[in-house]
């Protein structure tokens, strides 16, 4: 394992903020994992420990594939997270807006652009990431309709979703975007946690990259297969709002099944304890994602339903 | 006549709403009046267009007989960033301004965007007021996208603006509320001035007398307006930026608004530990200084001036 600072940013009070990068094998640039872009992805940097903790092992006992290496990159925004900001520490800016960077730029401008001259030229990129809202999802892997993407390769992390949509104007300054863009082959991997750590999903995530990796030759790694992937629309998945506010019960949680009709939530009134709204489900299907935060506002997508529909 | 043109249930016992004041002619609307939208405070942190809204309707209420269109202010788009000195929309982290023109079908701040979208849509003009954030201080000035100079430059010679900035095209810039409203035939002009978290009332005057020269060539006001100033109009190959290269703290030398000279000092960043300056900084063409940092705490990067050359 060869630890390298890919890009240090001086201070005048605090030490430096140095982005370190943990490169396994020899040779071409095969894959690169990025953590956490933003302060509170804390469960994003413990995917990359354990990653790390297993190339580490991996390495020791040959089976980096000759010819291969990889680099994992467990954050590149360690000031934030040693404050508990979620974006930049001083002026808030979102590093994962910021892609391709810009070396003479503001300050994030040029953190991305020191992060990107080392990661540009892998040939996969798989990025931990999370979501704005905050909720739980099944794991999955996320791909924006770019029209580079590779849904055969998606297939290969054995998830039980990939979800595909279309890009808005403002992913165009992602990280995942801007590798598609440099022909590198990026995905995204969602789980269900961000600020915790929940190491059942954090290890069906690791599981899903160390199969991908095993797939496509870049390490020798006995594991299970995992699923065969159904494919997602964004626009197919089925929102369902909260009309009024409160604090929220959920009582169906990610990946679960529910017919039209089921009890998805419970919406509080956070005085009397009443009960406001209950929130059904609309259509038979698999619950994909449920917000979790106990207050929550009206008019705020609480629920996305895969249609049972869309599922075969 | 104050409404609400959006409202969303808070958790616990409050309603955030987002409300606009109409001013209509005296003698009510007789049908096919120009419409004049003043928008602000998207950006929580930003202040400048406060003092607009008021002393625009301060003025206008001063001589109501000179109304011949509707004036509508919407002072607080993002009323909880306001109120809560957070640029973005709290309790999201999201920047309001990536979020147009939103949809009735996502998230809440989807769903607001959506609805300010739908109010805004069809007004003759709208005057979408930012100040800079709290690091920078800008000249009062009109940025428009290229794509829409044709339409709007016309518009935003008659505001009274020191300057016009014909900036290019950016997908990111996409989601903005300007870019919105314009792709959808209602002309937007983004106001810049002054500085995150205050007011700058010599400023705030002199948009205000813009903004009634426009109403008046809009056919919305018959009172008496200045002869608005000729702003200088440039394109991005005229600008230079500025970026600190060190830490530190950053003090300016030159002064906002005036000329220097290639190699003339703009400032130092100072390492308050060391007693040393860590950077001097310097002009790298003649030309106006129009942004200056006005926040001292530099990192790596941070902007400390733009140069018109």
């Amino acid at each position: 394992m060869e630890e390298k600072t890919l890009y240090e940013l001086g201070s005048i009070y605090r030490d430096n903020m140095r982005v370190k990068g943990y490169i396994f094998g020899k040779g071409e640039k095969s894959a690169c994992i990025v953590g956490a872009t933003r302060g509170n992805e804390i469960q994003q940097v413990y995917m990359c420990s354990q990653l790390i903790k297993i190339f580490t092992q991996l390495e020791k006992l040959g089976k980096i594939q000759d010819g291969k290496s990889i680099m994992v990159v467990p954050t590149v925004n360690s000031y934030s997270m040693n404050i508990g900001k979620r974006f930049w520490s001083t002026d808030n800016t979102d590093i994962n807006r910021m892609f391709p960077g810009y070396n003479l730029g503001e300050t994030t401008q040029r953190i991305a652009a020191g992060v990107f001259e080392s990661v540009n030229d892998y040939k996969y990129g798989i990025q931990f990431t999370s979501f704005y809202i905050q909720g739980n999802f099944i794991p999955h892997v996320r791909m924006m309709k770019t029209g580079f993407e590779d849904l055969d390769l998606a297939r290969d992390f054995g998830l039980p979703y990939i979800y595909r949509r279309k890009p808005r104007p403002y992913d165009t300054t992602t990280l995942n975007y801007n590798w598609q863009l440099w022909k590198t082959k990026a995905f995204s991997v969602y789980t269900n946690a961000t600020d915790s750590i929940d190491t059942v999903s954090a290890r069906e995530a690791i599981n899903s990259v160390l199969s991908f990796l095993n797939k496509n030759g870049i390490i020798d790694y006995k594991c299970h297969e995992g699923y065969i992937s159904q494919l997602i629309e964004g626009d197919l998945l089925v929102n369902v709002k909260s009309f009024v506010s409160g604090i929220l019960v959920v009582r169906s949680d990610a990946n679960s099944s529910v017919k039209r009709g089921d009890l998805l939530a419970e919406i509080l009134d956070p005085y009397t304890g009443r009960v406001l709204d209950e929130i059904t489900s609309p259509v038979n299907g698999i619950v994909f994602f449920h917000a979790n935060q106990p207050l929550i506002y009206s008019q705020t997508t609480l629920f996305k339903i895969i249609r049972e529909d869309d599922l075969i | 006549m104050v409404s609400t043109i959006a409202s969303v249930g808070l958790p616990i016992d409050e309603t955030l709403m987002i409300k606009k004041n109409r001013l209509i002619p005296k003698e009510g609307l007789k049908g096919g009046e120009k419409r004049i939208s003043i928008v602000t405070g998207t950006h929580g942190d930003e202040l400048e267009g406060q003092y607009v809204c008021y002393e625009l309707q301060r003025r206008i209420k001063e001589s109501y007989d000179c109304l011949t269109g509707i004036a509508d202010i919407y002072p607080a788009l993002n009323p909880l960033g306001v109120d809560s000195i957070t640029r973005g929309i709290p309790g999201f982290d999201l920047d309001m301004n990536r979020m147009f023109p939103g949809s009735g079908h996502n998230s809440m701040p989807e769903y607001i965007t959506s609805q300010i979208t739908n109010d805004l849509s069809g007004s003759d003009a709208v005057i979408d007021i930012h100040a800079s954030n709290i690091y920078l201080k800008e000249i009062p000035q009109i940025r428009i996208n290229e794509i829409t100079r044709d339409t709007l430059v016309p518009y935003a010679k008659l505001l009274n603006v020191d300057y016009i900035w014909i900036h290019a095209s950016a997908t990111v810039l996409e989601s903005t509320l300007a870019y919105s409203l314009n792709s959808i035939g209602t002309p937007t002009l983004v106001v810049e001035m002054g500085v995150g978290m205050r007011i700058t009332k010599e400023y705030g005057d002199q948009l205000v007398d813009g903004i009634f020269c426009l109403m008046k060539e809009l056919g919305i006001w018959q009172g008496k307006v200045i002869e608005p100033k000729k702003p200088i109009i440039s394109e991005d190959g005229k600008v230079s930026f500025i970026n600190a290269n060190s830490a530190g703290v950053f003090v300016p030398l030159a002064e906002h608004w005036k000329n220097v000279k290639k190699g003339d000092p703009i400032g130092k960043i100072l390492n308050p530990l060391t007693g040393e300056a860590a950077e001097e900084i310097f002009a790298q063409t003649d030309g106006i200084v129009f942004t200056l940092r006005e926040y001292p705490i530099v990192s790596e990067g941070s902007l400390v001036a733009r140069i018109l050359s």
